[in-house]
């Protein structure tokens, strides 16, 4: 009975906001229309990530803070910042009305439909911060020219590339992590650096980097932003810093340094570093076009990570939505300007399509399955690997090529 | 099309939420011995395959009929047979002769879901699609919008790709045949609907309009010349085939007999289990299955039937119109619903098709229709364990319609298209102007009775003495709803009006008298072997 009261509960609150979407806000339909389909993402299959965050539930509910990173009872240690120890036993006092049991730590994979339920809920109720965040940053997007058709904005394309993310719903909502809230809070100070809100941005960074560490991938990016743009600015220029930074491009603006140290120090999380370019994608061609060989070749990438059969249709179906609307859509807004792709860049993203049927449909069948099956995942990494890194010396040459564009407001 | 894009991110959005919903459980999963209609198909896989033709409607040791035997038409023993062979080279065992009985694995589980949405995506897909692409007087977005809304019909996706079903091949073709005779291109149309009717014999639900309509274009040619032509044309393809689909069966005049036999069951009584019509409504109050014998049941059902889709058809066949074939396709299907003999509750699906037809032309009313639909399958979702999807579904629905067509914006007595009733009441009632008005209230209550219906039936147990009550107070919720939509189907206020005061009537009171009454509603007939869970559609 607990089970039902919980979803009719989470249900009845969805359907409250579903009713005042019938006021027309499109983007609140974005938000609840991705909710739903998380909701529906549930019964899919999630990795031992899920038993990850169901110790750490236990660990830090059951146990007092100095034993938090001393238990080792599950291989699955807690080896993320302490902030994130405090989000998982705040969430703890809420899994202790859905199973009782899951709190327990000598209770190694324990995964009861309740404890399932609780895991995706609190992954899909976090993202509300993300949701925020994104919200936050198409404030900071202004359409150059006014557009009468929706689907046209810069606005409206941004909010689908962000909210309905393959990347996020693949990771977070079926193989099981929580990077929607985390990224929230970085797009969130993301949006404060533009608004030129650098203190709020600052903090927030700071709070993000003791959540999950990995984060530090960008703090040289986001600590020489904020010296060159907060400590040290243009209008006062000091000496001894303008020596210190001469011709370093950070004018133009924290996305592409964030991006350049993100993909030098990231290798596996293509797929997600590919979030941070969105903001700029619907800026320039140019950078459209790095952004989408990045995201897709990323996302791509994802792909081992779901390796389970009934969610072959869904990687496939939600990669190809994803990639044609970001593609297509993207493309219409720059209608104007220059083709996005050179043919070399076309062929290798549609060179994309017969991997993925040579990996998953013939080689199963083939006679090497059994001696090196190794190949598909060796194959999908270096052909993505090829696609990124050329997204990254692209960028870099564009960064450096570009004129300096004065106020990164209106990227 | 310009914003092909968008049209296909939502051909493949349709089809991502088809599959996820196809994760869940199915109609008797894991419930030994009758299990549920995915054993009835994977069954109809196993009979088709290892029996010859002759033997597959017949009771025999090798097929007994009592265990799921064959009920539709040739087609859908086909489409099984097809499905069959790809299964025998994937694996045998899950259609072994007798030894494959209640089988279930994960793998079984994926090649069933697959066959549904492959059929899907062959045949009702592209039909909704074309059928938005040609919609006139709107916007390309207006039409990918429709395209969505149409996708994301709740009804239609849980019972094909939860519960287990292949309507979609059924109303498929039967939108194929809409799509023709609309076009003016009326055998292949004509052509498309035959082979609906021979998936599954409920489409006959659609077979009046079609036949009106393409009777009142003969006329409008003139019987004497090219009208006569044409309709010797279509009396030729609907024989071609028919004669096509049932020639194995034509061998002897035994076969076809048991085939119809097996299609058309009179015996089973005036409704099974809890349907929202009029039949089990009115048996909360009066037993109309004690009260009446049996050939008059059928008698007053089939009057009754004919008296409320009389009139557009008569209509139809004089001024035949692409709008008005629409409209009298949702009249029909929803007069055969409430009034006709042993309707199931899945048969709402052959309303709520042309229902999504018209959702452009009154969004509203469509939109309304389309919930409660969903939610007069509840119970039967419930059983399959589908509270979850059923509900994600539905907001994903209402979410997109009123978005999509600003459904609260356009409320009034045009956009409802109850100007011409409103008009004739005005004569008499001159203060009757506050229609849109009740309307809308109506909507609210409509839509606050079904969460407040749903979550009863999921956290509390019925009354010892009412057990199905809220079953019955779902399938009252629906036969409420219904009027509006006939209101203006049937055009004259004769047939109308004594609906509407039952519409008024019929929400508050039924739940009283539910309760007042102490009305029990299970029926001995309903628990003859082999269709315990086997509802008829």
């Amino acid at each position: 009975m607990r089970i039902k009261w919980v979803e009719c509960a989470a249900l009845s609150v969805m359907a409250a906001l579903s009713v005042m979407t019938g006021g027309g806000s499109w983007f609140l339909a974005l938000a609840l229309g991705v909710t739903l389909l998380k909701c529906l993402l549930i019964p899919t299959y999630h990795s031992t990530d899920f038993e990850v965050h169901r110790n750490w539930l236990a660990i830090t509910h059951s146990l007092p803070i100095s034993q938090w990173y001393y238990e080792a009872t599950s291989e699955w240690t807690l080896d993320y910042p302490p902030f994130f120890a405090w989000f998982e036993y705040a969430l703890s006092h809420v899994a202790k009305y859905f199973d009782q049991e899951m709190l327990n730590v000598h209770n190694l994979n324990y995964s009861s439909s309740r404890t399932l339920l609780f895991q995706r809920f609190s992954v899909i109720f976090t993202d509300a911060l993300f949701v925020y965040a994104v919200h936050e940053c198409c404030k900071c997007v202004d359409g150059k020219k006014a557009c009468k058709e929706l689907t046209e904005k810069p606005k409206f394309i941004l909010s689908v590339l962000l909210l309905w993310n393959f990347g996020l719903l693949i990771v977070d909502h079926i193989h099981f992590q929580y990077n929607g809230f985390l990224f929230g809070l970085m797009l969130l100070s993301i949006a404060r650096l533009f608004q030129k809100r650098h203190m709020e941005g600052a903090f927030l960074f700071a709070v993000l980097l003791h959540f999950k560490h990995i984060y530090l991938y960008v703090a040289p990016a986001y600590g020489i932003y904020l010296l060159r743009s907060y400590c040290f600015t243009a209008n006062k220029p000091e000496p001894a810093a303008s020596s210190l930074f001469p011709t370093l491009p950070f004018q133009e603006g924290p996305l592409s340094c964030i991006l350049g140290s993100k993909l030098l120090g990231c290798v596996q999380c293509f797929g997600q570093s590919a979030l941070r370019h969105r903001l700029l994608s619907v800026g320039k061609a140019g950078d459209a076009s790095i952004f989408l060989i990045l995201s897709t070749t990323g996302h791509y990438s994802l792909f081992p990570l779901l390796f389970t059969a009934p969610e072959l249709p869904i990687k496939i179906l939600l990669m190809l939505l994803f990639t044609i609307y970001s593609i297509s859509s993207l493309k219409t807004l720059f209608r104007k300007e220059k083709p996005l792709f050179n043919w070399m860049e076309t062929f290798y993203l549609l060179g994309l399509g017969p991997l993925e049927v040579f990996c998953e449909f013939v080689f199963p069948f083939t006679s090497w399955k059994l001696k090196y099956p190794f190949i598909p995942l060796l194959l999908t990494s270096v052909y993505c690997a090829v696609g990124i890194t050329y997204a990254w010396f692209k960028l870099y040459v564009s960064v450096f090529t570009d004129p300096p564009v004065g106020k990164t407001k209106k990227q | 099309m310009e914003k092909w894009y968008l049209m296909t991110a939502v051909v493949l959005l349709g089809l991502t939420v088809r599959w996820t919903v196809s994760l869940n459980s199915y109609s008797g999963a894991g419930k030994p011995p009758m299990f549920g209609d995915y054993e009835a198909q994977r069954h109809w896989q196993e009979i088709t395959f290892n029996l010859p033709i002759k033997q597959w409607y017949f009771n025999s040791s090798d097929n007994n009929l009592q265990y799921w035997g064959l009920d539709y038409p040739p087609l859908t023993a086909y489409h099984s047979l097809l499905c069959a062979y790809v299964a025998q080279f994937i694996n045998p065992d899950w259609i072994a002769l007798h030894s494959s009985r209640g089988y279930e694995s994960q793998a079984h589980k994926l090649f069933m879901r697959a066959t549904v949405l492959i059929a899907d995506l062959l045949i009702y897909i592209p039909a909704v699609v074309l059928h938005c692409c040609c919609l006139k007087e709107i916007s390309t977005k207006k039409k990918i919008a429709n395209a969505l809304c149409i996708l994301l019909y709740p009804g239609l996706i849980l019972i094909d790709y939860g519960h287990f079903q292949y309507n979609s091949v059924s109303l498929g073709l039967a939108l194929w045949g809409v799509l023709g005779v609309s076009c003016d291109w009326d055998l292949l149309g004509s052509l498309a609907f035959c082979l609906a009717v021979n998936y599954k014999q409920m489409e006959l639900y659609h077979s009046l309009p079609f036949f009106c309509f393409l009777l009142g274009k003969c006329f409008k040619k003139g019987l004497k010349g090219k009208g006569f032509v044409l309709f010797v044309k279509l009396a030729g393809t609907v024989v071609a085939s028919f004669t096509l689909c049932w020639l194995p069966f034509f061998t002897e005049r035994a076969q076809a007999l048991q085939v119809l036999r097996r299609l058309f069951p009179v015996d089973r009584g005036l409704f099974e289990d809890k349907v929202a019509n009029i039949w089990c409504s009115v048996s909360v109050f009066l037993k109309i299955k004690d009260i009446l014998p049996h050939h008059v049941q059928i008698i007053v059902s089939f009057c009754l039937t004919l008296l409320s889709l009389l009139p557009a058809c008569v209509k139809l066949t004089l001024q035949p119109s692409p709008k008005g074939f629409r409209f009298t396709l949702v009249s029909c299907a929803l007069s055969f619903f409430l009034f006709s003999f042993q309707v199931h509750e899945k048969s709402i699906l052959l309303v709520s098709l042309p229902v999504c037809l018209v959702l452009s032309e009154i969004p509203f009313m469509s939109t309304w229709f389309l919930l409660v639909s969903t939610f007069s399958m509840l119970p039967l979702l419930l059983k399959d364990d589908l509270l979850m999807p059923s509900v994600v579904t539905t907001m994903a629905f209402f979410i997109a319609c009123a978005t999509s067509f600003s459904i609260f914006e356009k409320t009034s007595e045009e956009e409802l298209r109850l100007k011409s009733f409103s008009v004739s009441v005005r004569k008499h009632l001159p203060r009757f102007t506050f229609l849109p008005r009740i309307i809308q209230h109506l909507f609210i209550i409509s839509v606050i009775t079904m969460v407040l219906l749903t979550l009863m039936t999921v956290t509390l147990d019925p009354p010892q003495k009412l057990p199905d009550l809220f079953s019955v107070l779902i399938s009252t919720e629906l036969t409420s709803a219904n009027p509006p939509l006939l209101l203006r189907k049937t055009g004259p206020e004769l047939t109308s009006v004594p609906i509407f005061l039952y519409f008024i009537c019929g929400t508050p009171t039924t739940a009283w008298c539910a309760k007042r009454c102490h009305v029990r509603t299970q029926d001995s007939n309903w628990q003859t072997p082999g269709r315990q869970s086997r509802t008829y559609t």
